[in-house]
This record gives structure tokens, C-alpha cells and sequence, in this order.
């Protein structure tokens, strides 16, 4: 098997279908929810009776858009609707809603990255139709429908085959989750199915000189990143065996394939040969007219695109000065990233604030299973406590424990709110939420502080107060600073850091470290 | 006795207090026990149900409430039309036992407007056919001869209203299906243009064709009707939002000025010499009552018969794909898996003439074959249309035979479908260029048999058509001469 003149190409495409955050059905008002009693969301329209019509949803056209809008896609000004025939017993029309010809989305691109550099993704398409309803199978013998998904409205995009590996593939998902998620427009939940991942594999083998390309493998429904990057891993090496096998193994000689996963064994398996493929035969929909985007509705739309991550990224470190590796902690989640250009807004100092988010409020957040949103903290209160830091009022050390202080007298603090799901809350909520609460205000970090006892002191016989009792406690590190010079820094650090903890945070760390050096060095 | 009052008539007289609406509906049930024996118009009705109604409205003309313009009117609609009373079969063993848990718009603007839908009548199964012969549960004949054809596929609808058995009733017309009874039954039949009626609730045949229209005595009564039934519905996305005119307050209108455009192309080959003279003679009334005959071409014209059954059964064979056994309607009994339940199911609960069209035009959207017949169908259709919006441009209405024959004899055109297809040659191109368009009575064959005339207008041009249309029967009686089965009684 092992051949030295081999070398492997994978070349993977992607489906991705991923279901859209509107509060009704793509083409009736029944609600869109998961976990209903079996057929309670269902209506004529989406159970397919007779004389039932189809009505767009106009807001399911405005997310996928704004998706589009978000991959550097191109919007059809003109798009129309076709059925797409094909007989199951979930799909109560026998046809399903699509877009053929006219996606409303065209041309655009991600970039993914997994350490070699950034790689351009190109996406092909990107188009609205109508998900199934579920079959349920064995229930005493039968099969039964759910027709509660049905007619959910599903954004289906198709990348071009420019992914080189199963990482490659698995960060494209990730990323595409990220920005879904980020722009509000699903909620993402991959328990729920609301990403489906189908990826296209095969492989070129160069050989010789000559490079041979396997049939591509269609993989039906992935739930799940971890599926997705196994189910490539797995299928680039069964049709690389394959090939060795029987070197007929070929596109063109050998058929194209559906295949399915099975995540318990970890392996691909053969479905139906795509030769075999059934005719959909597409045609207009005649019971729904075409759309066309108007300048003003896209131009609405792209308004309500948000900066996006790396742009906003770009922003930060550009007028705050912040670290990228500090963006990055922040800027992924939207209502979060909202929340910390608020509390810049509300006149924090970044410097402090970014690391307050990441070092306080974060994992509080974390701690409580929510966003830092779901803190209830508001903006203004977040930026008075990093102020108090940045002017000496208080230390950081103070500054931890009246954050603690702030969210237990917070009445609002979201610990109370749902907090089995983590993504919900926030996802759909384009304004941190504090903003609803500015009425039940949590108490002013400065007046807390002033409470506590925490403002920083500067009187120097206090301190030195603070130092004497370090110093008496702590005689080995005070010898080993007088007489190594080598061991001094660390000795002074070390000891800054008890009359601090003497002080419960009170002291000032500046002064501390003068009238410690003083002493280290004055009375050597 | 002979009754057959209009629907206007019947509404005055019941808000006039002449008459109770309970009076009227149960002489209703008596004409359909005395005479629908030997018709077979109606599939299924409800005297207690519409008594009740009735009832309704006499306590509310009593108490003094506002009455709606239909108010105690008994009616009967197509049995394609979802009513959340009694079964909803399309003429089909599909949906034979199949109740819709809604009603289709039209039934709710009817019962808002006062009338009582006493029933539902017969057609060929899912409106494919113009005869009524070939729906699940047997023929309707012609109260004119009852050897004779209904037409279709609205055959019950047209021969209830010819027969008195109800003053007014409803059709669907994908191909002429309104139209084509109306002119063998010698009632007005009208097709409103394409968007002018909400669809929803009417069970799909060709959606991109498919209107409802009424079914009526006289243009007056078509007005009346249109007027309740037609308008904006934001449960259809094809139904346009323009306003409503009062289409009887615009009747008055005189034929004087009116340009009547004629075209060669509806009186060529295959039509009936009798017919040709008939419509010709209708069209010389006209012109004596001051409208202008204007010589017109539709050079596509010839095409619309091919373009239509090819567009007609494609959009048929997707429409009816939902009728599986899976979750409503006819299922096989035996069924060996999920694919033997589709096969037998349709295979067994369809008849000939559906399994014929779906077949077709699965056939003409498959792979290798859209692009020869699908698409090429669809580029015909936007020459049609085009065809009338430059005639339009010169004329305000094209008057034509409504069929090229009077009824013919039950069973005749049964083992040809093509000669029944070329049955609805004159009245298809309307259908294809969504334009409005009715039939009138115009005089009746030497066998007695009635002869239709049809005028079309351009799309939402119903007020001059239905203008045009009552200022012809003002002049002329074909519309009130009885069938023998209605006098008779
Ligand atoms: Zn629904």
C-alpha cells in the first residue's frame, strides 16, 4: 500500500444548511419551535391540504441578505421560488419550496485559518427553502410524521470545493457558526439541527506524474462539527484505499455516492450512487410571485449589518490600543462586544476595561453560565470602576471585589434567568440588555468603595505601618534583597505583594514600591 | 310551474320581506329532490344545515339588522372548494371521505355576504375534463337533453343553475371550465382575470390558470357575485390588490363606441355552421346598437391548446403529488411499504384522466424534456399574452364563440381525449394570457341545444366586459329561456 511517488489532494466542498431565527414558518404563521407535542405547530399550509397557499416570509428573505451581505455575497435584485419534486413522507407536498436558478445570494467568500495562513473560501450560492418534518420510525411497528419542522425556513449555502482538509472543513463550519450566530440570524443550536453539514469529498492522487480523481462522495447530514471533520477525515482515506484497491476507481468509471455516517463506528456508508439520482424536476412555483430586491430594502438591510468581527477587531486595536489576543476574547459574541464599546462610550479607559471583561466580568459570566450581558451591570457602572482604577481611587485589587460586591446587590443579576442554555439569551438581542434595566441601577462602584473601605491609601506612615509588619514577618526575603543583589527584584516584588494583601488592597502599589525599594536599598 | 328567479331577485325579495330565506331554501331542496335525480349536478348537500342559515337570516331581517348584499340566496359551489361542511372529493375516490378543517376564501366571502351554500356540485375529477363525465361519482347531464354533456369541468355548478335549482352558483376555470358549461348549459359563465379571486381554498389544478368565477342567469347576477367574492386576499400571493369597482352600478354603460375586436383565428376550422352564424348574428346586434367591429390578428393563437396542456399538467402533476395515502384522503389497503402505499394508493384513487395528465406532464418537466416542453410552453404563453395586450390596445373587448360545437352526446368524445381537449380551443387563450372573459347565452341549435358567445376583455377590464356583456341581453331573451327539465317540473 505505502507507494512513495503518491501525493494526496483532498478536495471537499460544503452544504450547509442552517435553520433561520424567525418567530414564524417560511411560508404560514405557525410558529418555529423545537420540543412541541407532535404536530401542534402545524397548519393547511404546512401540512400540504388541499387548496392551502404558500406566503413568503418576508423576514426569513432579510436574514439571509444580511448573511449574504456578511460574506461579501452578491443579492439578486430579482429571485424567484421552484419546486423541487421529490416524494417522502415528511415532506407533506411531495415537493419542497426552493431556489434553482435564481439563488437570492451569489459569490462570496469566507476565510479560514488553521495556522498556516489565511485561505479564501469561495461560496457559490446561498439560497431560502422550506426544511421537512421529521419521520419517526419503529413506534410499535410504524412510522409516524412530526410535521412541526416542516416549512421552517432553512438558508442553505454551498461553497465551492476550495477546502484542502478535514480542518480546513471543520473551521469553515466553525466560522460560518460564529457568524450566523453572531448576526442573529440562527441561533445555531446544534443539538436542535439547526446546522446541517453535507460535505462533497474526493481526492486527486498524483501518481507518477499523472493525477487520478476519485468519484465525489456526497455526505448526508452532519450534525456536528466533530461528524463533519470525521466523516471527511474518514472518507479521504477510504477513497484513497479504494484507489489503491483498483485504480478503475475513478471519476467517470466509478459512480458518484451518497454516502451516510455513522458516528458510532466512525465510518462512512454507502447510500445510493448519485447516477441513479432522482429528477427533482424544478420548476417555478406558480403559486408564489417573484421577488424583487428593491435599492431601499438592501440598502435597509445592509444598514442593519453590524460591524463584523474582524473589523471591529481592526477598530480596537487601532483607537484603544488594545492587544489582538484581548480583542479576541471579546469581540466573537455580538451583544458582548456591544456591551464593551458601550461601557468605552460611557467613558471607560479601554486599557482597564478590556481587562476588567476578560479578568472580572468574564468569568463571572462564566461562573453563572450566562454572557457578561446577563450580568445586568450596566455600561455607565462598568466604566465608573475601571475610571476608579485608572485615577488611583482604587486599586485592582479593590476593583475585583466591588465587581463581587456590585453583582450580589444587583437585584438584576441574570443568575435567575434560564441559564441552561447558553446561546439563547443573547444570540437574538442586538443591544446588551442592561440597557432595560438602567432603572433598577446597581450601586456606584465608588460609593461601594468608599462602603468597603477599599480607596486606595497614600498616606506614607500608614503604609509604612503595612511595611514594618511585612518586614518583620518575612526576614528571610528582606536578608536575601539586602545582601543578593540578584535575588532583589524578585525579594521586592514578593513583598509589594504581602503589604498589599496586609493592606486588603487599600495601599497604593506605587508607593508601596518606592518606600520598599527605599528601605532595600537605603539601608544597604 | 317554472322558477328560476335570480340571485338579485331572490336577495331583494328576501330583505324586502316578501319572502322568508327559509321559504326559499327549502322550495331550493325541493327542486333538487324533484329534478337532480335525473341530473346529477350536485355531490353532496345539507338541507338541515341551510335551514338553519336560513333561519339565521330571517331572524336578523327581523330584529332589523343590515343584511348582506346575498342575504338568504341559496348557492352551490364546485366541489373543489374547501367548506369546512360536509366532504371536500374534488370528483375524486381520493378524497372521497375528506373534510378541510377550513374554507376556502370565496365560501367565507359568500357566507359573510349572507348566502346560504346549500351544496356542493359535481365536476370531472380535480377539474380535468369538459364533460362531467368523468368524475368518480357519474355524470351530470344537460337539464337542455340529458343525453347531452354538462360540459366541464364546472358541469354541476352550470346545470344546478340552468335547472333552477339554485339562482347562482360557483366554478373553477383553468382552460374554460366555466365557460364551456355556462355556453352548453345556456347560462352565463364568467372567468374573472387571473389574480382578481383569492385561490386559497380552491383545490389546485393549474395554479398559474386556475380562477373562480360564478355561474349565473344573467350578467347582472355575475356582477353581483363577482363583486362579493373578488378582492385582495394576503393568503394568496397571486391574488392582486386593486380595488373592487361596483361592477352592477357600472352595467349601464352603452354599447355605443364600444370597438368589438373579431379574429379569423376563432372562426376557422372544426367550428359548427350554426354556431359561426349564431355568434356572428350576436356580434351584428352590436353593431346596430352602435359598437364599432374592429378586425383583430392573434397570430399565436393557434398554438394555445398544445402550450396549455403542456403547462395545465405540469403544474397538475406537482399539485396532486401531495395526494399520497400518507396523511389524508385514499389510501390502499394493503399497503406492502411506503412505496407500494404511493403506487396503490394513486394507482388506485385517481381515475384514468388524472393518472393521463399527471403522467403528461411529469413528462414535460423531467430532465431532457423541460427545456423542449416546459420552457418552450412558457415562451408561447408570453407570446399569447403578448398577442392580446397589442390587441387590447386597439379594441376593448374580442367577442368569439365560446366552443366550437353545442353539447355533445354523454360518452361521444370518451375514448378521444384529444377531441375533448380541443373542446376548450376557443376559451384556453384567456386562461393563458390571464385576461377576463364570460359567456352568454346567444341562441340555441336547431336540435334546441344552447349556443354560447364569449367576450373577452383585457386583465381587471371586468366592468366594461360585464358592461358590454348585460347591454347585449338587454336587447336580446336567450338568457331567460328555460330548459325543459326546469319547466317541466
Ligand atoms: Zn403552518
Amino acid at each position: 500500500m505505502v507507494d512513495a511517488q503518491i501525493a494526496v489532494r483532498p478536495i471537499i466542498g460544503l452544504e450547509i444548511h442552517v435553520q433561520l431565527l424567525t418567530r414564524s414558518k417560511m411560508f404560514c404563521g405557525c410558529p418555529v419551535r423545537f420540543d412541541d407535542p407532535p404536530n401542534s405547530l402545524v397548519c393547511p399550509v404546512c401540512m400540504g391540504l388541499p387548496g392551502a397557499l404558500p406566503v413568503i416570509n418576508r423576514r426569513a428573505v432579510e436574514l439571509t441578505i444580511l448573511t449574504g451581505l456578511a460574506f461579501g455575497g452578491t443579492i439578486a435584485t430579482h429571485t424567484k421560488w421552484d419546486r423541487k419534486s421529490y416524494y417522502y413522507p415528511d415532506l407533506p407536498k411531495n415537493y419542497q419550496i426552493s431556489q434553482f436558478d435564481l439563488p437570492l445570494v451569489s459569490n462570496g467568500h469566507l476565510d479560514v485559518d488553521v495556522g498556516h495562513g489565511e485561505h479564501r473560501v469561495r461560496i457559490r450560492r446561498a439560497h431560502l427553502e422550506e426544511d421537512a418534518g421529521k419521520n419517526v420510525h419503529d413506534v410499535g411497528g410504524h412510522t409516524l410524521v412530526d410535521l412541526n419542522r416542516a416549512g421552517t425556513p432553512l438558508l442553505e449555502i454551498v461553497t465551492e470545493p476550495d477546502l484542502r482538509s478535514a480542518e480546513e472543513a471543520c473551521a469553515l463550519c466553525t466560522g460560518l457558526h460564529r457568524l450566523v450566530t453572531y448576526l442573529g440570524v440562527s441561533e445555531g443550536n446544534m443539538k436542535k439541527g439547526q446546522m446541517r453539514f453535507e460535505p462533497n469529498v474526493n481526492v486527486a492522487i498524483e501518481h507518477d506524474g499523472v493525477e487520478y480523481r476519485t468519484p465525489i462522495s456526497e455526505i448526508k447530514n452532519l450534525n456536528s462539527f466533530r461528524a463533519a471533520r470525521d466523516a471527511i477525515d474518514f472518507e479521504i482515506d477510504r477513497q484513497v484505499a479504494a484507489w489503491h484497491e483498483d485504480h478503475s476507481y475513478v471519476l467517470g468509471s466509478a459512480p458518484n455516492e451518497n454516502r451516510g455516517f455513522d458516528a458510532d463506528r466512525g465510518v462512512t456508508e454507502f447510500q445510493r450512487d448519485k447516477e441513479a439520482a432522482q429528477d427533482y424536476r424544478y420548476f417555478p412555483d406558480p403559486d408564489l410571485v417573484p421577488v424583487n430586491v428593491s435599492d431601499a430594502m438592501l440598502n435597509e438591510i445592509r444598514q442593519s449589518l453590524p460591524e463584523l468581527p474582524d473589523a471591529r477587531t481592526a477598530r480596537w486595536v487601532k483607537d484603544h490600543s488594545l492587544s489582538v489576543e484581548d480583542a479576541a476574547t471579546v469581540v466573537g459574541h455580538r451583544a458582548t462586544a456591544d456591551l464593551f464599546d458601550a461601557v468605552i462610550s460611557a467613558g471607560g479607559p479601554p486599557a482597564i476595561v478590556i481587562k476588567q471583561f476578560v479578568n472580572v466580568w468574564l468569568s463571572h459570566a462564566k461562573q453563572r453560565g450566562v454572557t457578561i450581558g446577563d450580568l445586568g451591570i450596566d455600561p455607565e457602572r462598568m466604566a465608573e470602576l475601571a475610571q476608579i482604577v485608572a485615577d488611583g481611587t482604587i486599586s485592582k485589587t479593590a476593583a475585583d471585589r466591588v465587581a463581587e460586591i456590585m453583582l450580589a446587590r444587583n437585584r438584576f443579576d441574570a443568575g435567575t434567568e434560564d441559564a441552561s442554555d447558553t446561546v439563547t439569551p443573547s444570540v437574538a438581542r442586538t443591544l446588551p440588555t442592561t440597557k432595560a434595566n438602567n432603572a433598577a441601577r446597581c450601586p456606584s462602584p465608588l460609593a461601594l468603595a468608599k462602603e468597603l473601605r477599599l480607596l486606595q491609601v497614600r498616606d506614607t506612615a500608614a503604609t509604612d505601618v503595612w511595611i514594618d509588619e511585612v518586614f518583620a514577618a518575612n526576614e528571610q526575603a528582606v536578608q536575601d534583597a539586602m545582601t543578593n543583589p540578584k535575588k532583589r527584584k524578585a525579594a521586592a516584588g514578593f513583598l509589594r505583594g504581602q503589604v498589599m494583601k496586609k493592606s486588603q488592597g487599600k495601599a497604593d502599589p506605587k508607593l508601596v514600591g518606592e518606600l520598599i525599594d527605599k528601605r532595600l536599598t537605603g539601608s544597604a | 310551474m317554472s322558477r328560476r328567479d335570480t340571485q338579485f331577485d331572490t336577495a331583494q325579495s328576501v330583505a324586502g320581506g316578501e319572502r322568508s330565506a327559509e321559504e326559499i331554501v327549502r322550495e331550493c331542496f325541493e327542486r333538487i329532490t324533484t329534478t337532480d335525480v335525473d341530473l346529477h349536478a350536485m355531490l353532496s348537500h345539507d338541507a338541515d344545515r341551510s335551514i338553519a342559515l336560513a333561519r339565521t337570516v330571517d331572524a336578523a331581517r327581523a330584529s332589523g339588522q343590515p343584511l348582506g348584499p346575498l342575504a338568504g340566496v341559496p348557492l352551490a359551489i364546485k366541489d373543489n372548494m374547501c367548506t369546512t361542511f360536509g366532504a371536500t372529493t374534488c370528483g375524486s375516490k381520493m378524497l372521497e371521505r375528506f373534510e378541510s378543517p377550513y374554507s376556502a376564501h370565496v365560501v367565507e366571502r359568500l357566507e359573510d355576504a349572507g348566502a346560504i351554500i346549500i351544496g356542493k356540485t359535481n365536476l370531472d375529477e380535480f377539474a380535468m375534463g369538459s364533460s362531467t363525465e368523468h368524475g368518480a361519482f357519474g355524470a351530470t347531464r344537460n337539464p337542455w337533453n340529458t343525453a347531452r354533456v354538462s360540459g366541464g369541468s364546472s358541469g354541476g355548478s352550470a346545470a344546478a343553475v340552468a335547472a333552477g335549482l339554485v339562482p347562482a352558483a360557483l366554478g373553477s376555470d383553468t382552460g374554460g371550465s366555466v365557460r364551456q358549461p355556462a355556453a352548453f348549459c345556456g347560462v352565463v359563465g364568467l372567468k374573472p382575470s387571473y389574480g382578481r379571486v383569492s385561490r386559497y381554498g380552491l383545490v389546485a389544478f393549474g395554479s398559474s390558470l386556475d380562477q373562480i368565477g360564478p355561474l349565473t342567469l344573467d350578467v347582472r347576477d355575475a356582477a353581483l357575485m363577482l363583486g362579493v367574492i373578488a378582492g385582495h386576499d394576503a393568503r394568496d400571493s397571486t391574488s392582486v390588490n386593486q380595488p373592487v369597482p361596483d361592477y352592477v352600478a357600472e352595467l349601464d354603460q352603452p354599447l355605443a363606441g364600444v370597438r368589438i375586436g373579431i379574429s379569423d383565428e376563432y372562426f376557422g376550422d372544426g367550428l359548427d355552421d350554426d354556431m359561426r352564424t349564431t355568434v356572428m348574428n350576436a356580434i351584428e346586434l352590436m353593431r346596430d346598437e352602435g359598437a364599432k367591429i374592429v378586425s383583430i390578428n392573434l397570430p399565436h393563437m393557434k398554438y394555445s391548446v398544445a402550450c396549455y396542456y403542456v403547462i395545465a399538467t405540469a403544474e397538475a402533476s406537482s399539485n396532486l403529488a401531495r395526494f399520497d395515502g400518507v396523511r389524508y384522503g385514499y389510501r390502499t389497503a394493503t399497503p406492502t411499504g411506503v412505496v407500494d402505499m404511493y403506487e396503490s394508493s394513486r394507482g388506485e384513487g385517481f381515475g384514468e384522466e388524472v393518472k393521463r395528465r399527471i403522467m403528461l406532464g411529469t413528462y414535460a418537466l423531467s430532465s431532457g424534456y423541460a427545456d423542449a416542453y416546459y420552457l418552450k410552453a412558457l415562451a408561447v404563453r408570453t407570446l399569447i399574452k403578448r398577442d392580446f395586450d397589442n390587441a387590447f390596445e386597439h379594441v376593448d373587448v374580442i367577442a368569439s364563440p365560446t366552443t366550437p360545437t353545442a353539447a355533445f352526446a354523454l360518452g361521444e368524445n370518451a375514448g378521444d381525449p384529444l377531441a375533448m381537449y380541443l373542446q376548450d380551443i376557443y376559451t384556453i387563450s384567456a386562461n393563458l394570457a390571464g385576461v377576463c372573459a364570460i359567456s352568454l347565452p346567444c341562441g340555441h341549435s336547431p336540435t334546441n341545444l344552447p349556443l354560447g358567445l364569449q367576450l373577452m376583455g383585457p386583465a381587471f377590464g371586468e366592468e366594461r366586459l360585464l358592461s358590454v356583456a348585460h347591454q347585449y341581453q338587454r336587447h336580446t331573451d336567450h338568457h331567460r329561456k328555460a330548459p325543459p327539465s326546469a319547466s317541466a317540473a
